[in-house]
C-alpha cells in the first residue's frame, strides 16, 4: 500500500522545504529562510526550544497550517497547489502523525484505533483489522486488540499511537514530542521501539522535540532557530 | 463523481464506528435527543391523525344526509326558501332532474329522545337525483333491513301513505323500534305520531336519518310552501362552471349553490383555525426537540474537538466531519421519529377514545370516529423529525468544519475566548424580523406570519442569549468578592455566555413558549369571564334544545307565569352567509334601541339607522370573517315575507361575543318577526319579580309547558352558567395544556441533559481545582451558584421572551385564527412560580450532574485526554 507516486524521479526528495517563513498572529516571526531536504528512509530529529515553532513546523509540512513563503513538496508535489481536500487525501495516504499526547480514540478498541487510517482509505474491514493486530503485536501488544484504551498506561498508548501511525505504510511519518508524556524509563523504550518500527517500516521520518536523548535515535539531528534549522550533523 | 462521493462519505465502516463508539460512551444523551424528537412527532402525528379522522366522520355524516347529487341548492337559514324556485330550477337546461327537499332537525320520542335528521322527499324523483335515499317500503314481518339486493324505489306497501316514515338502521337502532311500530317527531315546535312503514336501506348504517313524503312534511310541520334544499342532476356532458352561473342567475337571496366541495371546505374550515392551532403547538414541542437535539450535539462536538481534529490529520475531509454530524442528527432524527410516529398512534387512539374528534375543541361533540391511518402525514412527520435533528445539528457541524485542527489537537480546554464580545447582529436582526412578521395579514385565514413571526422571535431570543448572559452577569462580578466558589462561578459563565446560552437554548425555548400560551389563555379566559358577567344579568336563562322552539301562546303563557317579572324571548337561527363557510348565528332579541349596550356588549359607539333599513348588531368574529363595518348597508339572506325580497340591514354596532366563534348578527325580535314572519323562540332570559325565588320559578315555568317541551328545556342560573362556560373553555383548553405542560418537561429534560454534559465535560477542570486545594464542597457550590445563575437568565430571558410572543398570540394569532380579541391579563403568580422552579432545577440538576463529575478521582480526572 506505499503511496509513493510511481513516476517519482529516485533523485526527488521524498519531503523538500524550501526558503520557509512563518510567523504567528501579532507578527513574531518564528523562523524564515528554512530549507530541509529529507530523503526516502530517512530519520531527522529537529530539536528546539519551546515557542520556537516545532509543531508549527509539523502542521506546515502536514498542510494543516500554511507558510508565509517559501515552498513544501512532499514526494515533488508542491503544497502550496494544493486545495484543502487534495492536502487531506495527501495526509491519508502518505503520512503517518505521532503526537505528544497519543490521540487514541478512547471509545474504539486498539484493533478499531489502530485500523482506522486503513478504513479511511476503504481498505477491506478484516484485512485493515487483521493488519491492525500485526502492528499491535509489533509494538509488543499481542491479543490486546479488543481493549479500549481507557486502561492502557501512558507507555501503552504511545505503543499504540505508533502502530496506527505504520498500518498504512505511509513514505513520511510525523512525530511531535512523542516521548514528551512519558517518564524517561518508558521514554526510552517507545523510543527504541519507534526508531525499530520506522526503520522497518522504510518511512522517512521528521521527528520534533526538545529532548537530546529522543534526538540522538534520529539518523540526523538538527535545531530550529529564528534563522532556520542548523546544527546538522550524521548519526 | 466518485471523488466528491468519496469526499462526503467518511467511510461506512469508519463512520459507524465512529457513531456507534460515541453513543455506546454517552447512551442517556443519545436517548433524551431521540425521546425529543419522538415527543414532538407523537404529538404532532396523533393531533393530525385525530382531526382527520374526525373530519373523515363529519364528511362520512355530511354526505349521507346529502345523498349522492351533483349539485344542491341550499336555504340560508331554516326558515328556508319559497319552493317556486324548485320548477325554475328543474326547468334549466342541462338539469336532468330536481329533487326537493325539506330538511328538519327532528327528535324521536323514543329512549329518551333521539336526534334524527328528517327529511320530506319526493320519492319519485329521490330515484334519479339522490338514490342512496330511496326507501324500502316493507311489511311489519318482513324486516330483512339488511338486504343489500332491497330497494327500487318505494316497494312494497304504499309508502304515500299519510303518517309513513322510513328509518335508517341507525334510526332504528337508537330509537330501539322496529318496522310496523308508532314513533312520534318533534320538529319545528311540532309532535307528529307515524307509522315506521320501511327502512333506508342506502344510508351509511351509522346515520340518523328519517324519511317522510314531502307534502306531509310541509303540511305536517308547518313549512307549506317552503323547502329548505333542492338536489340537482346534471344532465351527462353539462359544463358543471356554466350550470352553476345559470342556476346563481335565478337564485334568491335566500338560497346559495352548494357542491361536494365547498360542504367539504365548510367542513373544513369550522375546525380549521383550531386544528392548525393545536398542530402548531405540536410542532412547538418539536422546535423544542430540536433545541435539545442542537445543545446535545454542540456539547458532543466541543468535548470531541481534539478526537475531530485527529480525523482531520488522518486523512478525513472537514464535509466528511459536517457528514458525519449531520448523520449523527438524522439518525437520532430518524429513529426519534419513527418511534414518535408508533407513540402518536397510540395516542391519537386514546385521545379519539377519551376527548373525541375534536380533542375537546366542541367542533364535533358527540362524534367518535374511528382512526384513519394517513400513510402521507406519518412520511411527512417522519419528515419533520428527521429535519428538526439536521437543523439541531446543522450549527454544530459547522462549527466542526471551520475548526483548524492544529489548533484544537492542542486544545486544553473549552476553546472558548472570554475576551471575545457576543454578537448581537444575528439576533437583532431575528427579532426585527419577527416583529415585522406580526404586522403582516393572514393567509388563507391562517395567521402564518403570526406563526413565522413567533418563530423568528424565539430564534432571536435564543441568539441573544449569550449578549444578554453578558449583561445579566456584568453587574453581578462584585458578587465573586463573596467567595471562591461563587467568583469561579460567575467568572466561567461571564467568559463563557456561548456555553451559557448552549445550556439554555432548550429551557428559554420551553419556557417563553409557555409564558406565551399562559398569557394568551389568562388574557382569554379573563375577557371571556368579564364578557360573561355583561351577557349574564338576567335571573334565569331558559333554553330549547335544538330542534324544539316556542309559539307565540307558549310565549304569553310562560311571561305570564308566577314569580315572572319579564322574559326576553330570543331566536337562535342559523344563517348562511357563504357557502364555504360554517353559518352565523342570527340572534332575534328585544334590544334597547336608545341603548343598545344595555343588552349587548358593544365594542365602540352605536349607530342609528337610516330609514328604511333594519338595524342589526355584528358581532366581532362576524365583523371580521364577512369585513363588516359599522355604518355601511349589508344584504342577508332573509327574504322579507310581505314583499318576497331581500330587507336591507344596516350594521349598527359591533359587540363583543366569545361563544360563537363563527359569527353572530343579532336584531330586534320585533324587526325579525315582521321580516320572517317566525313567531316562535328558542331562548330566554327571564327576570324575576321582587322577592321570587328562582327554583320556584323555574317549576312553575315548566309546569306552564305541555310535556313535550318541559322535557326538553333547560333552565340555568347566572352562576351556573358562568361556571359551565369557564368549564368548557378549560376543557377545549385542556389539550393546549398539555402539549404545554410536555414542551416544559422536553426542555427541562434539555437542561439537565446538557448540564450534565457540560458538567462532565468539564471534569478535568474539577481535578485541576481539587489539586489547586479547591474543596468538593466549594465545587458543588460553585455549580449550584453556576446553576441558579443560569436559570435565572433563563428564566428572565423566558418570561421576556415570552410576553413579547404573547403580544403576537392575542393581537395576531387570535384575532386572524378565531377572529376574537382581548385584553392582556398577566398571570404573575405563574410566573413567580415558573422562576422559582426553574431556577431550583437548574441549581438542583447542576450540582446532581457536578456529583457525578465530582465522584472520579481527582489525578484521574487530569490524566484524561478527552
Amino acid at each position: 500500500m506505499p503511496a509513493m507516486n510511481e513516476r517519482t524521479k529516485p533523485e526527488t526528495p521524498l519531503l523538500s522545504l524550501t526558503a520557509l517563513k512563518k510567523s504567528v498572529p501579532g507578527g513574531r516571526v518564528l523562523f524564515e529562510g528554512l530549507d530541509l531536504r529529507l530523503d526516502r528512509g530517512e530519520f531527522v530529529a529537529v530539536k528546539g526550544e519551546s515557542g520556537v515553532g516545532k509543531s508549527t513546523l509539523l502542521n506546515l509540512v502536514a498542510g494543516l497550517d500554511a507558510p508565509d513563503s517559501g515552498h513544501i513538496a512532499i514526494d515533488g508535489v508542491a503544497l502550496e497547489g494544493l486545495d484543502d481536500d487534495s492536502r487531506t487525501k495527501l495526509r491519508r495516504d502518505a503520512i503517518g502523525f505521532v503526537f505528544q499526547a497519543f490521540h487514541i480514540l478512547p471509545h474504539l478498541t486498539l484493533n478499531q484505533n489502530i485500523a482506522l487510517p486503513l478504513v479511511l482509505q476503504r481498505a477491506n474491514g478484516d484485512e485493515a483489522i487483521a493488519r491492525a493486530r500485526e502492528m499491535l503485536a509489533s509494538v509488543g501488544m499481542a491479543g490486546r486488540g479488543e481493549d479500549y484504551p481507557r486502561a492502557l498506561s501512558g507507555g501503552e498508548l504511545q505503543r499504540v499511537a505508533i502502530a496506527r501511525a505504520l498500518v498504512h505504510r505511509p513514505s513520511l511519518l510525523l512525530a511531535d514530542e512523542p516521548t514528551g508524556n512519558l517518564d524517561p524509563e518508558t521514554a526510552t523504550r517507545i523510543l527504541e521501539l519507534f526508531a525499530k518500527a520506522v526503520r522497518d517500516a522504510g518511512a522517512a521520518t521528521l521527528l520534533v522535540t526538545h529532548s537530546d536523548v529522543a534526538a540522538s535515535v534520529a539518523d540526523r539531528a538538527l535545531t530550529l532557530t529564528r534563522g532556520g534549522l542548523v546544527n546538522g550533523r550524521a548519526r | 463523481m466518485a471523488a466528491r462521493a468519496d469526499a462526503i462519505r467518511l467511510g461506512s465502516r469508519a463512520a459507524r464506528w465512529m457513531i456507534l463508539g460515541e453513543w455506546r460512551a454517552h447512551p442517556g444523551r443519545v436517548i433524551v435527543a431521540m425521546i425529543a424528537i419522538a415527543v414532538g412527532v407523537a404529538l404532532g402525528f396523533a393531533v393530525h391523525l385525530i382531526n382527520a379522522s374526525a373530519l373523515n366522520e363529519f364528511a362520512r355524516a355530511v354526505a349521507s344526509v346529502n345523498g349522492a347529487a351533483d349539485l344542491q341548492v341550499r336555504a340560508a337559514s331554516p326558515l328556508g326558501f319559497d319552493e317556486a324556485l324548485y320548477p325554475k330550477l328543474a326547468r334549466l337546461d342541462g338539469v336532468a332532474s330536481a329533487s326537493p327537499v325539506v330538511e328538519l332537525r327532528a327528535v324521536a320520542d323514543a329512549a329518551d329522545g333521539v336526534s334524527l335528521t328528517l327529511l320530506g322527499l319526493d320519492m319519485f324523483r329521490v330515484a334519479t337525483v339522490t338514490p342512496s335515499l330511496i326507501v324500502r317500503a316493507s311489511n311489519a314481518a318482513d324486516e330483512d333491513v339488511d338486504a343489500p339486493e332491497a330497494a327500487p324505489a318505494a316497494t312494497g306497501d304504499n309508502p304515500f301513505q299519510a303518517n309513513s316514515l322510513f328509518l335508517s338502521q341507525a334510526a332504528l337502532d337508537a330509537t330501539g323500534k322496529r318496522v310496523g311500530e308508532a314513533l312520534e317527531l318533534t320538529a319545528a315546535g311540532r309532535a307528529v305520531p307515524f307509522v315506521i312503514a320501511g327502512t333506508l336501506p342506502g344510508v351509511a348504517e351509522d346515520q340518523s336519518i328519517a324519511v317522510v313524503d314531502i307534502a306531509e312534511a310541509q303540511w305536517r310541520f308547518e313549512t307549506i310552501g317552503r323547502l329548505h334544499r333542492v338536489d340537482l342532476k346534471l344532465a351527462p356532458g353539462v359544463d358543471p362552471a356554466r350550470m352553476r352561473s345559470a342556476i346563481a342567475a335565478v337564485l334568491p337571496a335566500d338560497a346559495e349553490l352548494v357542491s361536494r366541495e365547498t360542504e367539504a371546505r365548510r367542513t373544513d374550515s369550522l375546525s380549521r383555525a383550531y386544528r392548525v392551532n393545536l398542530d402548531m403547538l405540536a410542532l412547538m414541542a418539536l422546535l423544542t426537540g430540536a433545541f435539545l437535539i442542537y445543545s446535545a450535539q454542540s456539547l458532543s462536538v466541543a468535548r470531541r474537538r481534539a478526537q475531530f481534529a485527529l480525523l482531520r490529520v488522518l486523512g478525513v475531509y472537514r464535509r466528511g466531519l459536517v457528514a458525519q454530524v449531520l448523520a449523527e442528527g438524522a439518525i437520532l432524527g430518524a429513529v426519534g421519529a419513527l418511534a414518535g410516529l408508533a407513540m402518536g398512534l397510540g395516542l391519537a387512539d386514546a385521545g379519539l377514545r377519551l376527548l373525541g374528534g375534536d380533542l375537546g375543541g366542541g367542533y364535533f361533540s358527540g362524534t367518535r370516529p374511528e382512526l384513519t391511518f394517513a400513510p402521507w402525514a406519518a412520511v411527512t412527520f417522519l419528515v419533520l423529525g428527521i429535519g428538526a435533528a439536521l437543523v439541531g445539528s446543522l450549527l454544530p457541524a459547522r462549527e466542526v468544519a471551520r475548526a483548524q485542527p492544529a489548533i484544537a489537537l492542542k486544545d486544553v480546554g473549552d476553546g472558548v475566548d472570554p475576551r471575545a464580545r457576543p454578537h448581537a447582529r444575528i439576533a437583532l436582526g431575528l427579532l426585527a424580523g419577527g416583529v415585522a412578521a406580526a404586522f403582516l395579514p393572514a393567509i388563507g385565514e391562517l395567521p402564518l406570519f403570526g406563526y413565522l413571526s413567533i418563530g423568528l422571535l424565539l430564534a432571536g431570543g435564543i441568539a441573544a442569549m449569550p449578549l444578554l448572559a453578558r449583561l445579566l452577569l456584568t453587574p453581578l462580578q462584585g458578587l465573586g468578592r463573596v467567595s471562591a466558589s461563587a467568583d469561579l462561578a460567575l467568572k466561567r459563565l461571564w467568559g463563557a455566555p456561548s456555553q451559557a446560552a448552549i445550556a439554555l437554548g432548550g429551557i428559554v425555548a420551553s419556557t417563553s413558549l409557555m409564558i406565551a400560551m399562559a398569557v394568551m389563555v389568562w388574557s382569554f379566559r379573563g375577557s371571556v369571564d368579564t364578557w360573561l358577567v355583561q351577557v349574564l344579568p338576567a335571573d334565569i336563562y331558559l333554553r330549547l334544545d335544538g330542534d324544539s322552539s316556542l309559539d307565540a301562546d307558549l310565549l304569553r303563557k310562560l311571561s305570564a307565569t308566577p314569580g315572572v317579572e319579564s322574559i326576553n324571548f330570543r331566536k337562535m337561527v342559523p344563517l348562511r352567509l357563504n357557502a364555504e363557510r360554517p353559518p352565523v348565528v342570527l340572534v332575534a332579541q328585544t334590544i334597547d334601541r336608545d341603548n343598545p349596550a344595555a343588552t349587548l356588549p358593544m365594542i365602540g359607539a352605536s349607530l342609528s339607522a337610516p330609514a328604511g333599513a333594519t338595524p342589526v348588531f355584528v358581532s366581532e368574529p362576524a365583523m371580521r370573517l364577512y369585513d363588516y363595518r359599522a355604518g355601511e348597508t349589508i344584504e342577508l339572506p332573509i327574504v322579507t315575507r310581505s314583499e318576497g325580497k331581500p330587507a336591507k340591514f344596516f350594521v349598527a354596532g359591533i359587540w363583543r361575543d366569545y361563544g360563537r366563534q363563527q359569527g353572530a348578527i343579532t336584531m330586534d325580535a320585533q324587526d325579525y318577526t315582521a321580516i320572517t314572519g317566525d313567531r316562535t323562540r328558542t331562548d330566554g332570559s327571564v327576570e324575576l319579580e321582587a322577592g321570587a325565588a328562582a327554583s320556584q320559578v323555574i317549576d312553575n315555568l315548566r309546569a306552564a309547558l305541555p310535556p313535550s317541551l318541559s322535557q326538553r328545556i333547560e333552565f340555568a342560573l347566572p352562576g351556573e352558567l358562568r361556571a359551565l362556560s369557564l368549564e368548557i373553555f378549560d376543557r377545549s383548553f385542556a389539550v393546549t395544556y398539555l402539549l404545554e405542560a410536555i414542551a416544559i418537561l422536553v426542555g427541562l429534560a434539555g437542561v439537565a441533559a446538557t448540564f450534565s454534559a457540560q458538567t462532565l465535560a468539564r471534569t478535568k477542570e474539577f481535578g485541576m481545582l481539587r489539586h489547586l486545594g479547591v474543596t468538593r464542597r466549594q465545587i458543588i457550590a460553585m455549580l449550584l451558584m453556576e446553576g441558579a445563575l443560569l436559570g435565572t437568565v433563563g428564566v428572565i430571558a423566558g418570561i421576556g421572551l415570552g410576553l413579547a410572543m404573547s403580544q403576537v398570540l392575542i393581537h395576531v394569532v387570535n384575532p386572524q385564527s378565531f377572529n376574537w380579541t382581548m385584553e392582556t391579563r398577566l398571570p404573575f403568580a405563574l410566573f413567580a412560580t415558573v422562576t422559582v422552579a426553574l431556577i431550583l432545577a437548574a441549581a438542583a440538576t447542576a450540582v446532581l450532574a457536578g456529583r457525578r463529575a465530582l465522584s472520579l478521582d481527582a489525578v484521574r480526572a487530569v490524566k484524561e485526554d478527552w
